[in-house]
């Protein structure tokens, strides 16, 4: 099989969607095993989402929920041998699921590239930071060296890294954290992907360069078309960068809808959990945080039915008794909706509820003892 | 050793003691500064409180609000060694450079900065796990800035830490029994009823099945072994417990449930808490006083909502503008959400400069919007600005407007911001 051209040359400039050929990428029924030493761990487990040109998916979930491992296989990064990856995914029209090592090499950097946490450990110490983009170019388009090192410039200018021309022959532990983000940027934007992975871009640095880093995402976004898939578990940095929301729970989507739909009408009460426990800065203070009781499932032996139901306050007020949340998986529905048992009225009303009775505690009110804990007057007593 | 280095300007000198209109030491508390001699007259176990060493503050103890531990002028370099063939200090990192602050008992005050301010270096100065390199340590009005490790023995127990890591701060070859016992072993003390008994109620206290007593760390998830890292820094019932990030490995449910129990052993125990985070919201949600730090120094501090609602150092406003937030953050850029005011934005340029060679002057004027010449020439010292309420104290020359909705235009320092931005502008 042949690559024709890539669709990431033909996406240069803002070219918002390929017309005729469906969604630039669709992931469906997408499922990932690891076999480990305990037993088959389901990471994945029946994922669908589609993302369009120009658009930004953020998929967000807390660690273990299977958020960074669907990246991996999109890019097809995962290891045959302890692996097991089902299901389809299709970029810019074409099958990446069961694609060959040598054609998945001409896709990743060039059609499709990746920014991962941490880039002091994804940048090579031994090569210079304009070798380290020039080299994806050079080996997608064939260009000269010379030309490779202009474009690197380029890209470094671009990004904003100052005096490009001298830090080109930098090494990565000559930049700053936030310098080598963006030269990491540089280097996933060199070849014009069609589609940028960003797996926690902004998770290891300080938090006035996370707004620079998103910013400038953005703006390269609206100038080259790119679909971003944005993986974070701070709902903060989906809020700002995304426009749809994926939330992720234990291998599985339990929400999907528009960003303001999701972080302004929330369904899951999974995701009520996670915007109730998330402190900002506009909320009372002096209101207990009200967190999610218990801990994430073991993906060993997740939990039969719904994977939230032992953590939910919810399933008694399931229609057909709270036994249908242990026993029946819910499912998520095509576009906007929740995979909750809930009927779409109790979904609407549930947060309406949660959010007024976060709004109208102002006062000083009995503090709940959210996080289980013991009688404290006992321990005063002893003193 | 020392290291030639001009006199710094302000900081510390010619001004009152503390940044905080703090009253004198406690009356309660011993006036002279030196170090008590003979510690162990009363011994480790006695008497029925289980209060450590004899001291006579250990007795009283502390009012709320009165000052447990201060500090002035502080300072921390850690030396840079080099050169060939034997390696001389060629330098210093400034990791902390003149931070005065007050944590007021039974407080909780939050210490908030980008990594490298050395937040987490002042926290281990005021622990003594790290010996200053100038400045002043006074603990209940007694200087412990140099305090040997004899003199320390009956502060110690006073001043306990939780650490960020979970999984490195706890021995995985240790029971959570053994773990939470150790501080009791190591102080000599005996609780009446046992110390096991001790150890099953500090595990009850911070949420823990009392029953785990005999599992291993590895058998605890991220938030359980944070709860066992807390109710071993509880076993000595200290005054004050540094925390150093103890939350910023835990994922966002798992964070609730641990700041609401920091808040609920502050509120109950009326123990103190200096709190380092980098996370502006959750500071908020637990301190009643945050101090603001940048490259080794306190650029603004004050109680939470002067500092958060009204701040008037252009580095607290940059920090705020950036925190992205879930509520807010879908509406940003067009209007604010519905009944608020839309926030400002400000992106900076660059990262913050290296400790090692810090900015003259004002630290903050490299990617300052406002720097000018006196920025460099001047340290700012850390005062009350015009308009600040009573114990709000910035260091700026220019202080900014105390309010955090959004201006006429944006401050985008940011070069490739601008320019992308500048672009799109003439576009439309």
């Amino acid at each position: 099989m042949t690559i024709p051209t890539t669709p990431g040359r033909e996406a240069a400039g803002p070219a918002p969607a390929a017309p005729g050929d469906g969604p630039f990428l669709s992931v469906t029924d997408l499922r990932v095993r690891f076999t480990t030493e305990d037993g088959p761990v389901r990471a994945v487990d029946g994922l669908s989402f589609t993302l369009e040109r120009g658009r930004t998916l953020g998929i967000v979930g807390e660690s273990g929920s299977g958020k960074s491992v669907t990246s991996l296989a999109i890019l097809g990064l995962h290891d045959p041998r302890t692996t097991t990856v089902s299901g389809r995914i299709r970029l810019g029209g074409r099958e990446v699921t069961g694609a060959r090592e040598r054609d998945l090499e001409r896709l990743r950097g060039n059609t499709m590239s990746m920014i991962f946490q941490d880039p002091l450990t994804a940048l090579s110490p031994y090569h210079t930071i304009g070798r380290q983009i020039a080299e994806p170019y050079r080996k997608h388009t064939g260009a000269s060296k010379r030309a490779a090192r202009e474009r690197a410039v380029e890209m470094l200018a671009k990004v904003g890294i100052p005096r490009p021309r001298l830090r080109a022959g930098d090494y990565p532990h000559q930049f700053s954290g936030g310098m080598r983000q963006r030269a990491m940027i540089a280097m996933a934007l060199v070849c014009d992907p069609g589609l940028l992975i960003a797996d926690e871009p902004t998770t290891a640095l300080d938090v006035t360069v996370q707004a620079q880093i998103l910013d400038l995402l953005g703006e390269l976004q609206q100038e080259s078309g790119t679909a971003i898939v944005l993986i974070t578990h701070d709902l903060g940095v989906v809020a700002g960068a995304a426009d749809n929301i994926l939330v992720m729970y234990a291998g599985r989507a339990v929400e999907r809808g528009s960003a303001a739909e999701v972080l302004g009408a929330p369904r899951h009460p999974y995701t009520w959990g996670l915007l109730r426990s998330t402190p900002d800065l506009d909320s009372d203070p002096d209101e207990p945080l009200r967190p999610i009781p218990g801990t994430p499932p073991s993906l060993l032996a997740p939990p039969p039915g719904c994977p939230f139901h032992p953590r939910c306050a919810f399933p008694p007020r399931v229609a057909g008794g709270p036994g249908r949340c242990s026993a029946e998986r819910p499912e998520l529905p095509e576009g906007r909706g929740a995979a909750c048992h809930l009927t779409a009225d109790q979904q609407r009303a549930g947060w309406s509820a949660e959010a007024g009775r976060a709004g109208a505690t102002g006062s000083a009110s009995v503090p709940v003892p959210a996080d289980g804990g013991a009688d404290l007057l006992r321990k005063e007593g002893d003193r | 050793m020392t290291h030639e280095r001009d006199p710094r300007p302000a900081e510390g000198a010619g001004r009152g003691p503390a940044p905080d209109p703090a009253p004198p030491p406690a009356p309660g508390a011993p006036t002279g500064p030196g170090p008590r001699a003979g510690s162990g007259t009363a011994g480790p176990s006695s008497g029925t409180a289980s209060r450590t060493a004899g001291s006579a503050e250990g007795a009283v103890p502390p009012r709320a609000g009165e000052p447990l531990i201060t500090a002035e002028g502080l300072v921390k370099h850690f030396p840079v060694l080099g050169g060939f063939p034997f390696r001389r200090q060629v330098g210093a990192v400034r990791a902390v450079d003149g931070v005065d602050l007050t944590v007021r008992a039974g407080e909780t005050f939050g210490l908030v900065g980008e990594s490298g301010c050395g937040k987490s270096t002042t926290g281990r100065l005021l622990a003594r796990l790290l010996e200053p390199t100038a400045g002043r340590i006074r603990y209940r009005g007694r200087d412990i800035t140099h305090a040997s490790r004899k003199e320390l023995t009956p502060v110690r127990p006073e001043i306990q830490m939780v650490f960020q890591d979970p999984y490195a701060s706890l021995n995985p070859r240790q029971t959570v029994g053994t773990i939470v016992r150790s501080p009791l072993e190591v102080a000599g003390i005996e609780p009446p009823g046992g110390r096991e008994r001790r150890v099953r109620e500090l595990l009850e206290t911070v949420g823990l099945n009392p029953e785990h007593y005999n599992r291993f760390p590895h058998e605890f998830s991220g938030g359980q072994r944070q709860r066992i890292g807390i109710a071993r820094a509880l076993a000595l019932e200290p005054r004050l417990i540094v925390a150093d990030e103890p939350v910023s490995a835990l994922d966002v449910s798992i964070q609730a449930q641990v700041v609401n129990l920091l808040r609920r052993l502050q509120r109950d125990l009326g123990i103190a808490f200096l709190f380092i985070a980098h996370d502006l919201a959750v500071v908020r949600h637990v301190s009643q006083r945050v101090a603001v730090m940048y490259l080794g120094r306190i650029v603004e501090v004050g109680d939470r909502d002067s500092v958060y609602t009204g701040p008037r150092h252009p580095y607290t406003h940059a920090l705020l503008s950036a925190v992205p937030e879930a509520a807010t953050g879908v509406a940003a850029g067009r209007e604010g959400p519905e009944g608020r005011p839309r926030k400002e934005r400000i992106r900076l340029a660059g990262d913050v400069p290296s400790p090692v060679d810090p900015p003259s002057g004002c630290r903050f004027r490299t990617r300052c919007w406002k720097a000018r010449e006196k920025c460099a020439a001047e340290v700012p010292p850390l005062v009350r600005a015009a308009g600040s309420r009573e114990g709000h104290l910035t260091a700026c020359h220019f202080p900014e407007e105390p309010s955090v909705t959004a201006r006429a235009e944006d401050v985008v320092l940011d070069p490739a911001l601008a320019a992308a931005e500048g672009s799109q502008d003439t576009a439309r």
